[in-house]
């Protein structure tokens, strides 16, 4: 297991690079001088031309690329003119926003995706399967921040049981249930998206299952209907299901963008987007790269679950 | 093209989605004849007008434009953006496609590198980098919507390229010295525009839902422009105070989404023919019962007593008649053979007795199967699945698809124990040890921890043997146990079958369509022919002197070991389809001793003495079969 988790690690590796290497090409569209575009249309010539000479941009574009990779291996990702700060020092304190919607989103869409397609499957054409799928199409049609702004008004403003926005109270303890409590509205709103598409993809792999002979024997062995589809078929169909988690995690890692906006959660998305508006080109970079890195690691998570579950996998 | 029209037009949600979907396209079409007020034209005196206001029905937004226009003419940007980034995308991931798939090697190696790097990047998260190079903006945000979504129409027609660039039109194309602009264009295009245009129905509604979110970020369309996206961003702020004007364009954004997903998933389900054939219907626990005739009385003949089973499929509006009327008996410590060719209706039967046939389609109509003569067919799944395994247990054909492939062989053991009475973790392990023992695996200790697919089939085999004997049961069916093994462990598993149906008085039911095997193991043997027995008696009997001519055939199927030159003899055509039986005997089209009365009225089981024929022109009369 450690020389697959090893393997699987290295051969991260060119992915990582190649992803250094799309953000860099797209910056390298930018059209017109980039030290201006950092800086903004107001910086004086030397300033422009001091940064130039600060990031290398007086080199060729592979020279370039280099020193900006050595950088960022050395934890040196630059600094964000707009906000006046090491561009890590941002990244890491917001993505640990994110992780925390992300992250509960995931667990949610994944549980409930996963249980909605099972249960659609075992009731094939019944009332609970015709209801699931309608409600799963309706929540793969919805435009997640649209959702969201319907809860806010109707659970904050109306119901007034969840706060409006934001991650923590204005006043008050920034303990757990506070947190939770902020948590609820955005991490639904984010994983209703992920849940449809997981609870499609688990009912057709059931039904795909659920026609094997494996599960003929489980049957003519005796077991009950609860174990032939909850242990039997949906070990199966978890091989199929779990590569469908990781892009799911992908969408709802950078879906979250979204959701901060709406509910003024204080994560890297919203980061992106001021800094996008404020032409903070490092800010972007450093945030882009960082979140494609992490979500690169997160599968290699992905394929060792996988490999645990299928022993068919050579580890 | 227009059968496919028929098959979307029966979805009725298709359909709904289809109309609600062209009735919007057609609104977008026509506002700019529509007497809408000007759309961008503020007017603050009348700031967040409600819903249903004169001169204003939908009401205001925040600069006093009217909502209505607004409404009409972002549908119809939003529209038209969605298709353009899906046809942006389409076009330059199919072109990417087919030169990697056409090309192959080095090419194909390249690009589909470059491919999976995009794909490794969060979604949106790419968008937004293009977004942030190239700045914010409606056509911007087009690009990015559409790049982003390259890679997936890339690698999907690349994978129908690859299938089409070795077929024999492209080979000929090439041999007649087409270029390859040439081939690709008039021989590999045609076939890869229908896929394109599929995949592009399932992703046109994301890049609307995608365009809109770039908007409502405020990195798409610019004010004073504004598509639905925008729409909603803007009305963002008012949300509490005037929510009307965030729910118009988010409800827009809702219907068009969604009644593009609805037409997507009816082209998808149209195109699928596993659905057509309704091949993707679950199994239920156990087989739908529907008989309508009285049920049999109990004879008390055997153990287990099949009477007049009748199992049909039913497949849209045809019924195959799998199984049609077939008694069976069998007493503990007997072996019944039941033999025939594929199709036969002997795996069915053999299901039938537990439920296990797979329902939908499979329908048990009339018969009855009796358990020390109490009638099973029509019993409670609880009642069934109490007997599964404990009082009846079966042994399947290859014991590869058979067994769970992701739990280990000792796990499947004990669940099967399980099921039927508590054990603890260490007393399931030791008689799981026991069983792979009796069935004599070798280092039974160290196999407990396998999974099928580390054992030889053999092994796995006798796995599946150990399983069937975990609860003790009276009756063993082993539905064509040895057809997947080669011969010399065919012979091991049959002798194993035959000492434990000595040493613990089992009733087998042993189903195969080879008759040295019947030979082997059976006391005696019922041959079927579709869907009923035709011939039954004492093995040796019957193999001595076959009555019906289609055991007679089927035994002269059989190569014997010193026989010489014996001429083996295939039996000419297929066994008629159950759903089409002839009038008269089933066979009567193969046989070579068929007279006109064959074709004529039901043929009847004759019986004398232990002997039974169902034919009136047998190869050696049955009186003197019986003696």
């Amino acid at each position: 297991m450690g020389r697959y988790i090893l393997g699987r690690l290295i051969s991260a590796i060119p992915v990582l690079l190649g992803i250094t290497v799309i953000v860099f090409l797209i910056m390298a569209l930018i059209p017109g001088d980039p030290a201006t575009a950092i800086l903004g249309s107001y910086a004086t010539p030397e300033n422009v031309e001091k940064l130039n000479r600060d990031l290398g941009l007086d080199k060729p574009l592979v020279a370039q690329y280099f020193i900006w990779l050595g950088n960022m291996l050395q934890g040196d990702f630059g600094t964000s003119f707009s906000l006046n700060r090491p561009v890590i020092d941002e990244v890491l304190e917001r993505f640990n926003g994110t992780l925390i919607l992300a992250g509960t989103s995931f667990v949610i869409c994944s549980v409930l995706g996963i249980m909605a397609g099972v249960i659609s499957a075992a009731n094939q054409y019944g009332w609970a399967d015709k209801g699931i799928t309608f409600v799963v199409l309706l929540g793969i049609s919805i435009p997640s921040f649209f959702l969201g702004m319907m809860m806010i008004l109707f659970f904050s403003v109306n119901l007034r049981i969840f706060p409006v926005s934001g991650m923590w109270p204005i006043y008050g303890t920034r303990d757990i249930w506070a947190l939770l409590n902020h948590l609820v509205l955005p991490a639904s709103a984010l994983a209703v998206v992920a849940t449809g598409v997981i609870a499609r993809l688990s009912r057709s792999a059931m039904l795909e299952v659920l026609r094997q002979d494996f599960i003929r024997t489980a049957r003519a062995k005796g077991v009950n209907e609860r174990g032939v589809i909850w242990r039997h078929a949906l070990k199966a169909a978890m091989v199929s299901i779990i590569p469908v988690l990781g892009i799911q995690a992908g969408f709802v890692l950078s879906g979250a963008v979204y959701i901060e906006i709406v509910f003024q959660w204080p994560g890297v998305g919203r980061m992106l987007v001021d800094a996008i508006l404020k032409r903070d080109i490092l800010l972007v970079q450093g945030g882009v790269v960082f979140v494609a890195a992490c979500y690169v690691l997160f599968n290699i998570v992905v394929d060792v679950a996988q490999s645990l579950l299928d022993p068919r996998i050579k580890t | 093209m227009m059968a496919f029209l028929k098959l979307l037009a029966r979805n009725r949600l298709a359909l709904a989605g289809g109309i609600v979907l062209s009735f919007v396209v057609l609104l977008a079409l026509i506002t700019p004849l529509l007497p809408l007020a000007e759309p961008n034209v503020t007017n603050t005196a009348a700031r967040f007008q409600k819903l249903f206001t004169e001169g204003a029905l939908l009401g205001t937004d925040h600069l006093g434009r009217d909502l209505l226009s607004r409404l009409m003419w972002g549908t119809r940007l939003s529209l038209a953006v969605g298709f353009a980034a899906a046809v942006v995308a389409a076009t330059l991931g199919a072109a990417i496609g087919i030169v990697a798939g056409f090309y192959g090697g080095r090419t194909d190696n390249l690009i589909m590198r470059g491919v999976d790097m995009l794909m490794a990047f969060p979604y949106i998260l790419l968008a937004l980098a293009i977004v942030a190079a190239l700045g914010p903006g409606l056509f911007n945000a087009l690009i990015a919507v559409a790049a982003v979504n390259v890679p997936f129409f890339a690698r999907n027609i690349r994978g129908i390229t690859v299938g089409i660039a070795h077929k024999e039109f492209v080979d000929a194309a090439r041999l007649a010295g087409l270029s390859n602009t040439r081939i690709i264009l008039t021989e590999i295009l045609p076939n890869v525009i229908p896929v394109i245009v599929i995949a592009m129905s399932t992703t046109i509604g994301w890049m609307i839902l995608e365009t809109a979110g770039l908007s409502f970020l405020g990195l798409g369309s610019q004010p004073p422009q504004a598509d639905l996206g925008s729409m909603l961003g803007e009305a963002r702020s008012a949300l509490i105070t005037n929510p009307h004007t965030s729910v118009v364009p988010g409800i827009m954004i809702l219907i068009i989404v969604m009644s593009i997903n609805l037409l997507g998933d009816g082209v998808r389900d149209a195109l699928d023919p596993r659905l057509k054939s309704g091949a993707l219907s679950r199994p239920m626990a156990s087989t739908m019962v529907r008989r309508k005739d009285p049920v049999p009385q109990a004879e008390g003949k055997g153990l287990l007593e099949v009477q007049e089973l009748q199992t049909q499929f039913h497949v849209k509006d045809r019924v195959y008649r799998a199984v049609g009327g077939v008694s069976l008996h069998v007493k503990p410590g007997e072996c019944l053979g039941v033999i025939g060719e594929s199709g036969s209706g002997k795996s069915v039967t053999a299901l039938s007795v537990m439920g296990l046939v797979a329902s939908p389609p499979g329908v048990i109509t009339g018969g009855a199967v009796r358990y020390d003569g109490e009638d099973l067919i029509g019993a409670p799944y609880r009642k069934l699945r109490e007997m599964r395994g404990r009082n009846v247990a079966y042994i399947f054909q290859d014991p590869l698809a058979t067994l769970h492939p992701l739990y280990k062989v000792g796990d499947q053991l004990i669940e099967a124990i399980r099921a039927h009475r508590p054990i603890s973790k260490s007393e399931g392990q030791a008689r799981a040890i026991e069983l792979l023992k009796a069935v004599r695996i070798p280092n039974a200790e160290k196999r407990i921890t396998d999974y099928p697919h580390e054992m030889s089939g053999g092994m796995r085999q006798r796995v599946g043997i150990a399983m069937a004997l975990a609860n003790d049961p009276d009756i063993i069916i082993a539905d064509e146990p040895t057809t997947a093994l080669d011969v010399t462990v065919q012979a091991q598993i049959l002798s194993l079958l035959d000492d434990l149906r000595r040493s613990r008085g089992l009733a087998i039911v042993f189903i195969t369509h080879d008759f040295g095997v019947v030979g082997q193991l059976c006391d005696r043997v019922a041959v079927m022919y579709a869907g009923r027995i035709v011939e039954e008696g004492p093995t040796q009997s019957v193999l001595e002197t076959p009555t019906h001519p289609y055991t007679a055939r089927l035994m002269a199927c059989v190569p014997e070991l010193g026989e010489g030159k014996r001429r083996l003899e295939a039996i000419p055509g297929l066994p008629p389809v159950v759903d089409k039986l002839p009038a008269g005997c089933a066979f009567a089209d193969r046989c070579d001793r068929v007279q006109a009365d064959c074709r004529q009225g039901e043929i009847d089981l004759e019986r004398e003495g232990a002997r039974a024929v169902r034919c009136i022109h047998p190869v050696t009369p049955l009186k003197e079969a019986a003696e």
